[in-house]
């Protein structure tokens, strides 16, 4: 009873936390792409300017209310939005509410496989460094993932392109929708073929921060007082690292990977770029060179929440897992 | 027969003092004991004198950094890495001196239990549960949940259960109440009695004396007198090193008279008797060198001066 | 070698060689001819070679010369923003630990809405606000990448403000410029460099990443991400090192100063004394 009270006040607290977070990133969002010098009528106009006289220009703006003061239009924009209207796309000309969910479904696939991998292949490798310590194996998985650390990840993708899709000719170069398809059309199989590259890239730079923070995490655990216990009763190697190791990193090792929600859509928005990947990474890049207004904001907002969402999920985790939030002192 | 022997142990780190110098900082040296079968030795030193790294060069366990060198002999063989990788936690066992030794996130009675090399592990645990007076409820209890006193009887339950011949007991004791120590100390005397033997490493040489068959006085990283029991009485005319007497000398109940100066810090240590600094009889030939432990009577003693 | 004994040593020696190294990635930036990156229509899309160590482009440019060029502007870019965010880093950690709870629960507040929105997000929201250019790239690296450091200057700042010597220093009456400047600027100072110094690389590949989105940097700068991007329309016809040498100088540029800043940390670490 006790324990389940706590835990919905906990919530309650972090979604309240969020809440003002998220006002003050709308407020102060808005008031960033208010204050651009790029003209969002030209970016609705797009490559029609030519044709549009001065009259029709104003008739845009006045349509989009851009002629108003602008705590006015941040009143309309965020009291459509309370109501669950994210706006229409200057870009697209189709709710942002859309486009996001559409693109998400798209991002996710390949954030999840990039999670995952880089996840696990992470952990093992920083588990063998600090299991290592000081010995060559662990001084090359250092090296590597100091390297990895340092790398552009746009540059690994281009890197990946020319070795499997320009060297080897494993996937095709454009890795986008085929133009004249429809994104319905597309079968599992050619999504997979599409995931892959960008998934890869992203693992391979992924890779590197996980296994360091685990290998630090680890190399604390294995200098602890019951370490050195567990070692003075015969314990080693391998039996050491699945009693006292993997069970003392485990949660500290799945807060990190939950936390990694930022960085994660970070790289999600580089390796789209470069595979052409119609996903929220592309879409933000998208919006934001042509001027996108609403769906810039929107995307902003989704972001927010994505990465709210895996620290909230992380800390949940925490609280079920560890035992000593978990349990009552007696 | 002594099951257990340390020859001539020096242990040492290399450590930057400031900048780009690393000096070497000397926390044990040419330190000799040994445990006879049936016996407890009891390691009586102040605090911080490194007397618990004694315990991980015995058993294997020090910091990769350490510098060792001198031998330590099991059941009179040459107690190697290997040797030791195999023997520690079946026929050594350690009683730590922190709580911490306990892992957080693993339930105790699954602790002791995996200290039991053979036979029923789960009956071991009940049993000795039972000798320690903790309730069944506890083996499913986390560490954080066990007060202090609870969480050194199952350090302790954890060496007993693991059928060792040798315990050593770094500080078993602080924390529990005086019933709980008096019992702990008696479960170190019988299992010293059923032809194992025990090191009790102490600072309180109170307990020491109350089970100890020997006592071995540790001063600024190695034994400077090693002495049965009953030689620490009177005003300490038995014993033979002067800091022996000082101790000695120091406890309330003989006068509490207050050892003047500090001990040495590792890092600099004088070139030969490490207590001359702080000796009344030091002479000029105490500093020299590091006397040898010599017999004396029934017991040894490194200083040149004891007669 | 004999001379180098110990870890220290050797750590001063590779910090020393990175820095000459950068140091000469900038001095190239300066002194390499402009007229290298001039249009050579007769030498155009040449593989690396001892003339052009990383081959030339489709306008017959060196491409060395633009890597070094956009190295240095790089950095300078790099080092605008971290200073920036250094300055912001201080001010936020010594307001949290000096000026009450009121003010510490704000700085924590405003911690976590810069930590909420992914930081590549951000850079390219400033980046429309400012509408693009080096001015978006330096006010948007120096808004995004202070957080971490201003959590260690604040825990340092209560840790000494605690201490003895501060104490003792206050109830003699001594002003508090006075113990800001005697006490507690000497033991930040070392922690603010060295947290700079690890913000660069961030910096730096945040610099090219959002200029190769062409949020950033203006197509006519010899930028490290505009070369990056433009070789993406070469690679189908197998140009790599139009995207390879410049991407691996970058990497190599990085990666330097991590290893000055991871460096320098070692020094300040009382903790690491024990390390071989």
């Amino acid at each position: 009873m006790e324990k389940s009270r706590k835990l919905a006040i906990f919530l309650l607290l972090k979604v309240l936390r969020m809440a003002t977070l998220l006002a003050a990133i709308c407020f102060i969002s808005f008031l960033l792409v208010k204050n651009s010098p790029i003209d969002p009528v030209q970016a609705y106009i797009g490559a029609d300017m030519v044709n549009v006289g001065p009259e029709q220009r104003e008739q845009i703006a006045e349509y989009w209310g851009l002629d108003e003061p602008i705590m006015l239009q941040f009143s309309h924009w965020a009291g459509a939005l309370l109501s669950g209207d994210m706006g229409t796309s200057m870009v697209y000309r189709e709710p942002v509410a859309d486009i996001i969910s559409v693109r998400f479904r798209h991002s996710i696939a390949l954030m999840l496989a990039a999670w995952i991998l880089s996840g696990i292949i992470g952990f093992a490798l920083g588990a063998v460094a600090a299991m290592k310590k000081g010995t060559l194996a662990d001084r090359i998985i250092q090296w590597y993932c100091y390297t990895l650390a340092s790398t552009p990840t746009f540059w690994m993708g281009l890197l990946v392109l020319m070795v499997f899709s320009v060297w080897l000719g494993w996937f095709p170069i454009g890795l986008g929708v085929p133009a004249g398809v429809l994104t319905e059309d597309i079968t599992f199989s050619e999504r997979i073929q599409h995931l892959i590259l960008p998934a890869v890239t992203l693992s391979i730079v992924g890779v590197g921060n996980v296994a360091l923070h685990t290998r630090q995490k680890l190399i604390d655990v294995l200098g602890s007082e019951y370490v050195l216990f567990a070692r003075a009763r015969g314990e080693q190697g391998f039996v050491l690292f699945w009693r006292h190791g993997l069970r003392n990193i485990m949660v500290p090792a799945l807060m990190l990977q939950f936390a990694s929600f930022s960085e994660l859509f970070g790289g999600a928005v580089l390796a789209e770029q470069v595979f052409s990947y119609p996903g929220l990474g592309q879409a933000t890049v998208e919006a934001g060179i042509k001027g996108d207004v609403p769906l810039l904001l929107g995307l902003v907002l989704f972001s927010a929440v994505f990465v709210f969402a895996g620290n909230l999920i992380g800390d949940i985790l925490h609280r079920l897992i560890d035992p000593r939030l978990r349990e009552e002192r007696l | 027969m002594a099951i257990l022997e340390v020859e001539n142990l020096s242990v040492s780190f290399k450590r930057y003092t400031r900048g780009f110098k690393q000096v070497k900082s000397n926390v044990i040296s040419s330190l000799s004991v040994e445990v006879e079968e049936g016996e407890i030795m009891a390691i009586v030193g102040a605090s911080g004198s490194g007397k618990s790294l004694l315990a991980q060069a015995i058993l294997g366990i020090l910091p990769r950094n350490a510098i060792v060198s001198g031998g330590i002999k099991y059941g009179g063989e040459v107690l190697t890495p290997p040797r030791q990788r195999a023997l520690c936690g079946r026929e050594i066992a350690l009683v730590p001196q922190s709580v911490n030794s306990l892992d957080p996130l693993m339930r105790v009675g699954e602790q002791v239990r995996t200290s039991v090399k053979s036979g029923n592990a789960a009956a071991a645990q009940k049993e000795v549960f039972e000798r320690y007076h903790l309730d069944a409820n506890v083996e499913k209890m986390y560490p954080f949940q066990l007060s202090g006193g609870m969480a050194r009887r199952v350090l302790i339950s954890t060496a007993m259960v693991s059928g060792a011949r040798v315990i050593i007991a770094d500080e078993p004791t602080p924390g529990l109440d005086e019933r709980s120590v008096a019992e702990a100390l008696k479960h170190l005397r019988e299992f010293a009695d059923s032809r194992c033997a025990v090191l009790l490493i102490t600072h309180d040489i109170e307990s020491a004396l109350k089970i100890a068959d020997r006592i071995a006085v540790f001063y600024a990283g190695t034994t400077v007198e090693i002495s049965p029991v009953e030689n620490f009485r009177g005003n300490g005319e038995e014993l033979w090193h002067p800091f022996s007497k000082a101790l000695w000398r120091a406890l309330p109940q003989n006068g509490f008279v207050p050892i003047p100066g500090s001990q040495p810090h590792p890092d600099d240590l004088p070139s030969g008797c490490l207590f001359a600094p702080r000796c009344g009889m030091a002479s000029a030939e105490c500093g020299e060198a590091l006397p040898d432990m010599r017999k004396l009577r029934n017991g040894s003693v490194r200083c040149i001066h004891a007669t | 070698m004999s001379s180098l004994k110990n870890k220290r040593q050797r750590a001063i020696l590779i910090t020393v060689l990175a820095v000459v190294l950068l140091a000469g990635v900038v001095l190239l930036g300066f002194i390499l001819d402009e007229e290298k990156i001039a249009t050579h229509l007769d030498n155009r899309n040449s593989p690396p070679s001892l003339e052009h160590l990383f081959g030339t482009d489709w306008l017959g440019r060196d491409m060395f010369t633009r890597t070094m060029m956009g190295l240095s502007l790089s950095m300078g870019v790099g080092l605008a923003g971290a200073l920036g965010s250094t300055m912001i880093a201080a001010f936020l950690g010594m307001i949290a630990a000096t000026m009450g709870r009121a003010a510490d629960a704000i700085v924590s507040w405003l911690i976590d809405l810069f930590l909420s929105v992914p930081h590549l997000v951000t850079l390219i929201l400033i980046s429309f606000s400012l509408g693009g250019g080096a001015k978006g790239i330096i006010v948007g690296i120096a808004l995004t990448h202070w957080p971490s450091l201003s959590r260690v200057i604040r825990a340092e700042m209560m840790q000494i403000r605690s201490a003895e010597y501060v104490q003792v220093s206050r109830r003699m009456g001594r002003p508090g410029w006075w113990i800001a400047a005697k006490h507690i600027f000497p033991h930040i100072l070392p922690q603010l460099l060295v947290g700079f110094l690890l913000m660069f690389p961030h910096a730096i590949l945040h610099e090219a990443a959002v200029t190769f989105l062409g949020m950033g940097l203006s197509p006519h700068q010899p930028a490290i991400g505009i070369i990056l991007s433009e070789s993406m329309k070469y690679l189908s016809s197998g140009l790599w090192w139009l995207a390879f040498f410049p991407g691996l100088s970058l990497l190599f540029a990085v990666r330097l100063f991590d290893v000055i800043g991871g460096n320098l940390r070692l020094f300040t670490d009382p903790s690491k004394t024990h390390e071989e």
